[in-house]
């Protein structure tokens, strides 16, 4: 782990470097590692949200948001080892909208993996999406990181088999926001044991990130900002030393830390959410930490958008948002405050109005 | 004293385009549809300044081969451009990359050049010297040896700047030249008697027809503005609307990648620019080095866009009906070709029947100013 504390310093020094993911993060990257051999860097795309109409046509504003993000990640020199899809690929579960994604997916030009949202599963449980994207949980290790993925957007089984008609009702009702036939997303019993399991060949000091579409702490549940044993999961990786959850869902910069547990949300490709104390039917818990990304422009059909860079130097995740037509923000793992920060805007003085003024 | 009185007056003056330097009949206020004309502090107007520009910017002696000016590719007698030519000559023939675009109205603008590589029209104006395929020189040095030693400059510089010999810089030069700019502005088109007048005759219904779209079904109005009091036809902005870069596509990662290893200055990146038509195509990339300029390209304005074809920054769209269908079409001009990775969000196909592109190219023939309307030639079709 030295080697991730020694370049970790070089990292900061460099601080001036950290806003330049608007340029091809040419410089950045390599200016920050010490050891070109064991850091790395893995871009993360997510919410695409591909919505088939009928026959060939699809939504073109959520076709494109993918198409770019892809592209622009394709830019990206040093190349990132992989690249992460977060989830909610489709809109309606459907084969036309999973193949269309899959098909924009596979221009990338680096290996990607992906992760189960619950837009990709309610109709046929993830059955076509394993096809064409494999297991809906699984671990690798990537030097020296223990990566875990898990499917994060299950819920009472009851509420799955029992309650509805048909799949596509099914879908729709999993697919509304304050909905009161909705149910809370959870990992479930069997996939817990499983991660218990995995998680127990895994040294302590290993470094360890997990991805998940929903986050693994309960913000607000109107919205399933939320997992229901959000608690149990956390248990299960607040004995490692460095710990971090990565998660889509929400469609917007949120980051939080939780005993040694950091959080850290991805922005969509396809449209923004706000923030939920906007919304207020029942009380959100965002986490204080957050500083909230920008007030959008709607003359930019992508802003308040994006994709991420993200770097493991430390083992922490660095998160660079690639925010169009935005100003980019990164978020980094502060080893003096034992949280995730914003390298900008942090500080209570250093907050901007677009902030704040929804 | 009197420096100062004439700058006031200039401040809110707009000089006639029709009169020659000395004959200006003087303006209460702007043309009809134009705000007033932006003035640098360091750099105020004058009648003697005015007419040193534009000598200066007629001068063919400051190529390297004595035969191009400003004016060779902005010529007045074509509304201040080169059409028909897709892209510039320069000397020897060469040809750039890029369609040079009208001075009219050019004084308005916050940044120069296609890719807003400049940030004023005294910056602007040193560049075209130096780039090979223009005017060629190896320096500014013949420039001013030119105007040190000419008679008639020597006694023009005198008089506008109270400076002769040494004392004469680009600064001057490129400050005069930018003050004959300022003065080709114009507005009073019929869509400004229309918009601005309420003079509901002064466009035909098919003109009519075609503001409605223009604002509406078009969408053009979200980059080429027109406000309550004044209507320059940008939003001063940077887009990628599917041209040039069309045709590189598989070649961004390479040429952009290439590009930022080189580290290039604005110098640099003025030649490449102009010399490679690949790394052209990066647009304002070229210049900011961010993912959201990719192909993307200052708005013109769309004032007497009817009698400065070809268009687009590549001069590559003969008619305004050509621009009209690419437009249409979301961003490609031929109907179902692959529409670029990079694409602005606001371009996507419109729906826009033939007869409604007729209209929208109806409107913009209405965009024509006075001075210019003998150039007009029944307009796009």
């Amino acid at each position: 782990m030295c080697l991730f504390h020694r370049s970790r310093r070089e990292f900061l020094k460099g601080a001036g470097a950290l806003a330049a993911v608007s340029t091809l993060p040419v410089s950045m990257v390599e200016l920050v590692f010490a050891d070109p051999g064991q850091n790395f860097t893995f871009a993360y795309i997510s919410d695409s949200h591909i919505q088939h109409i009928a026959g060939k046509n699809f939504v073109r504003n959520w076709d494109r948001g993918l198409i770019r993000a892809v592209a622009e990640t394709n830019l990206l020199n040093p190349k990132p080892d992989f690249v992460v899809f977060g989830g909610d690929l489709a809109q309606l579960g459907t084969k036309e909208e999973l193949d269309h994604g899959a098909e924009m997916l596979a221009r990338l030009a680096r290996p990607y993996r992906c992760v189960m949202g619950e837009h990709d599963y309610y109709l046929d449980l993830g059955e076509y999406w394993s096809e064409l994207f494999g297991p809906h949980h699984y671990s690798w290790d990537h030097k020296g990181v223990h990566f875990v993925t898990l499917n994060s957007i299950l819920t009472y089984d009851d509420w799955t088999h029992k309650r509805w008609p048909t799949a596509q009702q099914r879908m729709l009702e999993m697919a509304g926001l304050d909905n009161p036939n909705g149910s809370p997303f959870m990992i479930g019993d069997a996939q817990r044991a499983w991660l218990r399991k995995d998680l127990e060949a895994v040294s302590k000091n290993t470094p360890v990130v997990v991805f998940s579409h929903s986050p693994i702490q309960k913000i607000y549940k109107g919205w399933n900002f939320w997992t229901e044993d959000a608690e149990e999961v956390q248990a299960l990786l607040k004995p490692f030393d460095s710990v971090t959850v990565v998660y889509g869902h929400v469609h917007q910069i949120q980051y939080n830390q939780i005993d040694r547990i950091s959080f850290h949300a991805v922005m969509a490709t396809a449209w923004p959410w706000p923030y939920p104390e906007t919304y207020a039917q029942a009380k959100p818990h965002m986490p204080k930490l957050t500083v909230p990304m920008n007030r959008a422009d709607p003359f930019f059909e992508r802003d308040a958008t994006g994709w991420q860079l993200i770097d493991l130097d430390t083992g922490r995740v660095a998160m660079s948002y690639n925010l169009y037509n935005n100003t980019n923000r990164k978020v980094a793992y502060n080893r003096e405050t034992g949280r995730p920060e914003d390298a900008a805007y942090q500080s209570p003085d250093k907050r901007i109005p677009p902030q704040s003024h929804y | 004293m009197r420096r100062i009185w004439i700058g006031l007056v200039f401040a809110v003056a707009v000089v006639s385009l029709a009169a020659a330097a000395g004959e200006r009949a003087p303006a209460p206020s702007s043309p009809l549809g134009l705000p007033p004309v932006p003035f640098p502090d360091d750099n105020p107007q004058s009648d003697e300044k005015v007419a040193l520009g534009e000598k200066l910017f007629n001068d063919k002696r400051f190529s390297s081969t004595g035969t191009v000016s400003c004016g060779t590719c902005h010529a007045a007698e074509k509304a201040f451009t080169d059409g028909p030519l897709r892209v510039s000559e320069g000397i020897r023939k060469l040809t750039g990359t890029r369609n040079a675009p009208t001075v009219v109205n050019a004084a308005y603008f916050r940044t120069l050049f296609w890719d807003g590589r400049s940030p004023s029209l005294e910056d602007q104006a040193l560049h075209p010297f130096l780039n090979p395929v223009e005017m060629g020189l190896e320096d500014h040095q013949p420039i001013l040896d030119i105007v040190r030693s000419d008679s008639d400059y020597a006694q023009r510089f005198q008089a506008v700047f109270g400076k002769k010999g040494n004392a004469i810089t680009m600064r001057e030069v490129t400050q005069a030249i930018a003050a004959f700019e300022r003065t080709k502005v114009a507005g009073n088109s019929a869509f400004d008697r229309y918009w601005f007048e309420n003079d509901t005759s002064a466009l035909t219904p098919a003109q009519q027809r075609g503001f409605e779209l223009f604002v509406n079904q078009g969408r053009c109005v979200s980059c080429h503005r027109v406000e309550q009091t004044q209507a320059l036809f940008t939003d001063q902005r940077f887009h990628n609307v599917g041209v040039g870069i069309n045709a590189i596509q598989d070649g961004v990662p390479a040429l952009a990648g290439e590009f930022l290893r080189a580290k290039a200055t604005l110098s640099e990146v003025d030649i490449k620019v102009l010399t490679d038509k690949r790394t052209s195509e990066l647009g304002r990339f070229a210049v900011s080095r961010g993912f959201d300029d990719l192909g993307s390209f200052k708005t013109p304005t769309l004032r007497n866009v009817a009698v400065t074809a070809p268009y687009m920054h590549d001069g590559s769209l003969k008619t305004l009906r050509d621009v009209m269908i690419h437009y249409n079409n979301g961003g490609v001009t031929q109907a179902g070709d692959r529409v670029n990775d990079f694409l602005s969000g606001g371009i996507r196909p419109l729906n826009l029947t033939e007869a409604q592109i007729d209209d929208l190219v109806a409107f913009m023939e209405a965009l024509t100013s006075p001075e210019f309307s003998r150039l007009a030639q029944g307009g796009g079709k």
